[in-house]
């Protein structure tokens, strides 16, 4: 085990599978020269020359194009795509491409590629800026969509990720890069399609991917300090696949859940699995699924506005305390208060 | 109308020749005329005349036109002889040509065949024919080496065919048959065999240039020694995946050759009304990309095209190739066309590349009317026995439906049909609070 940034793993990992297969190479915007936007790339042109290592022109859907392409001839291109935002440039070769020739052509052509690209939001970035809208890729069959909320995560998912023969898409945070973790120093990829129950516990089910894993996570450890409060947290990890199994099993056993998510609330991946909930454990249910997600609004500007507008530890807090009094269940409310 | 469809015109944006002052850009072309009036002629006694676009570019045209856009790229472009490689003998020329008739022909009947299958309800979703494209695909086609790449879009049929997969596959496939060549999962659009290095039909417009770069990418990471080609209509030209792919392609010195089939329609749209630039090839100016327009109604030039573009993208120039030749009936299988005046239509018919090829052959005598007649035959029977094959081949078994979700099989992987649960249902707990 090394402690590390979410940053340093990600750009270890990359490495390091360089290093492994020479079919691997990184494309992406100012990925070489400028060493990356958030410097995952840092130093890799140096070491590794500017054939595996190629700087694009800003053209998303030139370049994640030619990825697919070159996919298709057994190379296993990873696509760095500046922020999710601009994923939308290239958003025909995404999902008519990517994700169908495998399917539509009855299975003669893989596309062997990875597409990284972090969510946001908090930043002050704007509108256009600060998404996070992983649901139109997790909604596309053909698709693998996966999300880590800590550093050994983000190093088994990128791993598994890269050695996968599908488009995967690899969703990264903004707010998450400059987190610590242990990381382990072997090479065990993760399985891509299966959750993680990153605490156990007994009183509710606390869900969440990427960013919001990891506030859930500090959210049911502060509870657990403050309120004696026993939550079973859920880092979906994949959103396409999803695990409904581990999602229905821990609400049969906590008879509650809280979905988290840095999208928009109306069709965002929280109404998925709330309907999966309702679907699997619909009669183990105490209270009903509870949401938090964004204000639906484009992000603003204004700090003011924009911390109103994104989801907070305390939106979190709220929401969980509103469940389980909905459950019946008597709270020491230490702390914190609610309505 | 004349037509010249410069055939041995070939604009060169080499930076050397930039500083090439307009006079010289006109005494150059002045020097060349001679042939160029020879060539004219030839062209415009096999071809019928062109309407719109192609009526344009007779060399003084192009010359007189460019000449007040001075300030553009596309006014420096030098104007340079290209001198044709000359096939050996005329028997030889006969044969390629005696070839060219019997792959034209059996492009011809398949698609007749498929168009009826289709209007019979046989065939479901689009059909895009490649009627009046014959002399386009055997040319460029017969350009191809067996390990160079195709990708196209969705007007397929002759070019898969024509990259050696059996008519009977591709007919299956229109059938959406266990035996097509995508094994019933892409239909009309979507043909694709690795084995025969037929990367692709693609039904969105452009979707396939960004691929072919990649492509093409591919093969000059591991220093190989392929091509890849990639086709499209004259409407892809104005689709973002264009400028970003040439732009790439150019920028990395990439082995692909983009080819342009400039029917003179989108579906209806003519290019006059969607193009700035209704001549296609100068885009490639702005690239610093070679480009060449050629005569798609007659297989020889189209071939010896193609094999100058790929000569050039071999060596990791990338080429921009636009062939202008005719769409004989509508977009699809279902549009009656009734866009095109009656003087157009009467065109068309004297413009068909089949008929034009069978006269020539005759009045070249290196074939006879008979056996002219005779490859007919022999191809409308090919086209009759892939339609037999298509019908009598399974359907798809309902239980392979879930068969190509993932190249690599992962867990919690959805299987399920629309009606089926998510969940078993299960009887209501006893509540346990």
């Amino acid at each position: 085990m090394t402690i590390k940034t979410y940053r340093q793993t990600l750009h270890d990992t990359l490495r390091a599978e360089m290093l492994r297969d020479e079919n691997v190479f990184l494309m992406g915007e100012e990925i070489g020269v400028f060493e990356g936007s958030y410097k995952i790339t840092a130093g890799l042109l140096a070491e590794f020359g500017d054939k595996r290592v190629k700087d694009t022109p800003i053209a998303e859907e030139g370049f994640t194009g030619a990825a697919i392409g070159a996919a298709m001839l057994g190379l296993r291109p990873v696509v760095e795509i500046m922020t999710i935002n601009f994923s939308l440039l290239a958003l025909d070769q995404i999902v008519n491409h990517a994700a169908k020739i495998y399917g539509m052509f009855g299975g003669q052509a893989k596309v062997p590629m990875v597409i990284r690209t972090p969510g946001g939001g908090g930043q002050q970035l704007g509108a256009t800026h600060s998404q996070n809208i992983e649901l139109y890729y997790a909604f596309v069959p053909g698709m693998k969509v996966v999300a880590p909320s800590t550093p050994a995560d983000a190093k088994a998912l990128l791993l598994a990720a890269i050695r996968d023969d599908d488009p995967v898409l690899f969703l990264e945070n903004l707010a998450l890069y400059n987190t610590k973790g242990d990381v382990p120093d072997d090479d065990t990829p993760a399985e891509i399609g299966k959750a993680k129950i990153s605490r156990e516990g007994h009183d509710l089910t606390l869900i969440g991917y990427s960013r919001m894993a990891y506030i859930a996570k500090n959210v049911a450890d502060a509870l657990s300090e403050s309120e004696g409060l026993d939550i079973e947290v859920i880092d979906l990890m994949s959103l396409r696949p999803l695990d409904r199994e581990t999602i229905v099993n821990s609400v049969k056993k906590t008879h509650a859940a809280v979905v988290l998510e840095d999208d928009w609330l109306t069709y965002g991946i929280g109404a998925e699995i709330a309907a999966t909930i309702s679907d699997g454990a619909f009669d183990y249910l105490d209270a009903p699924v509870r949401r938090v997600a964004m204000a639906e609004v484009p992000m603003p500007y204004s700090k003011v506005l924009e911390s109103a507008a994104m989801p907070t530890n305390d939106d979190v807090i709220n929401a969980i305390f509103q469940t389980l009094e909905a459950v019946g269940r008597r709270l020491k409310k230490v702390g914190q208060s609610h309505d | 109308m004349t037509s010249d469809f410069g055939s041995n015109l070939l604009y060169e944006l080499a930076t050397e020749r930039h500083d090439m002052t307009l006079k010289e850009f006109l005494m150059t072309d002045s020097a060349l005329s001679k042939t160029k009036v020879a060539a004219k002629k030839a062209v415009a006694k096999k071809a019928p005349a062109k309407k719109a676009v192609a009526a344009k570019s007779t060399v003084k045209k192009v010359v007189a036109k460019k000449a007040p856009a001075k300030k553009a790229v596309a006014a420096k472009p030098t104007v340079k002889e290209v001198t044709p490689k000359k096939v050996a003998t005329k028997k030889v020329d006969g044969d390629q040509l005696v070839s060219f008739y019997r792959d034209m022909m059996l492009i011809r009947r398949f698609e007749e065949r498929a168009a009826r299958a289709y209007t019979e309800a046989l065939i479901g979703g689009y059909c895009h024919l490649n009627l009046g494209e014959e002399a386009t695909v055997v040319g460029l086609m017969s350009a191809l080496r067996e390990t160079d790449y195709l990708f196209t879009n969705y007007r397929e049929h002759g070019y898969a065919i024509m990259r050696g997969i059996d008519p009977n596959r591709a007919m299956a496939e229109l059938y959406g048959r266990v035996d097509g060549v995508s094994k019933g999962w892409g239909g009309s659009m979507h043909m694709f065999d690795m084995t025969h290095r037929l990367l692709g039909g693609y039904g969105i417009v452009g979707g396939q240039l960004p691929l072919a770069t990649g492509a093409a990418l591919a093969i000059q990471y591991r220093g190989l020694d392929e091509v890849v080609m990639c086709t499209m209509g004259d409407g892809t030209a104005n689709i973002g995946a264009f400028h970003e792919s040439l732009n790439i392609a150019a920028l990395w010195n990439l082995p692909v050759v983009f080819v342009v089939i400039n029917n003179g329609l989108g579906m209806g749209t003519t290019v006059a009304k969607a193009s700035a630039e209704p001549e296609i090839y100068k885009r490639a100016s702005a690239y610093a990309m070679t480009a060449e327009r050629v005569d798609g109604l007659d297989p020889m030039s189209v071939l010896h095209a193609a094999q100058r573009a790929i000569a050039s993208a071999r060596t990791g120039k990338p080429y921009l190739l636009e062939v202008v030749c005719e769409r004989l009936r509508g977009h699809s299988v279902v549009d009656p066309a009734k866009y095109r005046s009656p003087e157009d239509v009467a065109q068309l018919a004297k413009a068909d590349p089949v008929p034009n090829l069978a006269a020539r052959l005759i009045r070249d005598k290196i074939l006879t009317a008979a056996e002219v007649h005779q490859i007919d035959e022999e191809q409308t029977a090919r086209a009759d026995a892939a339609d037999a094959f298509a019908q009598a081949s399974a359907q798809p078994d309902v239980s392979t439906l879930f068969d190509y979700n993932y190249a690599t099989p992962v867990a919690n992987d959805s299987r399920r049909l629309p009606g089926d649960p998510l969940f078993a249902v299960v009887a209501r707990p006893e509540v346990s609070r």
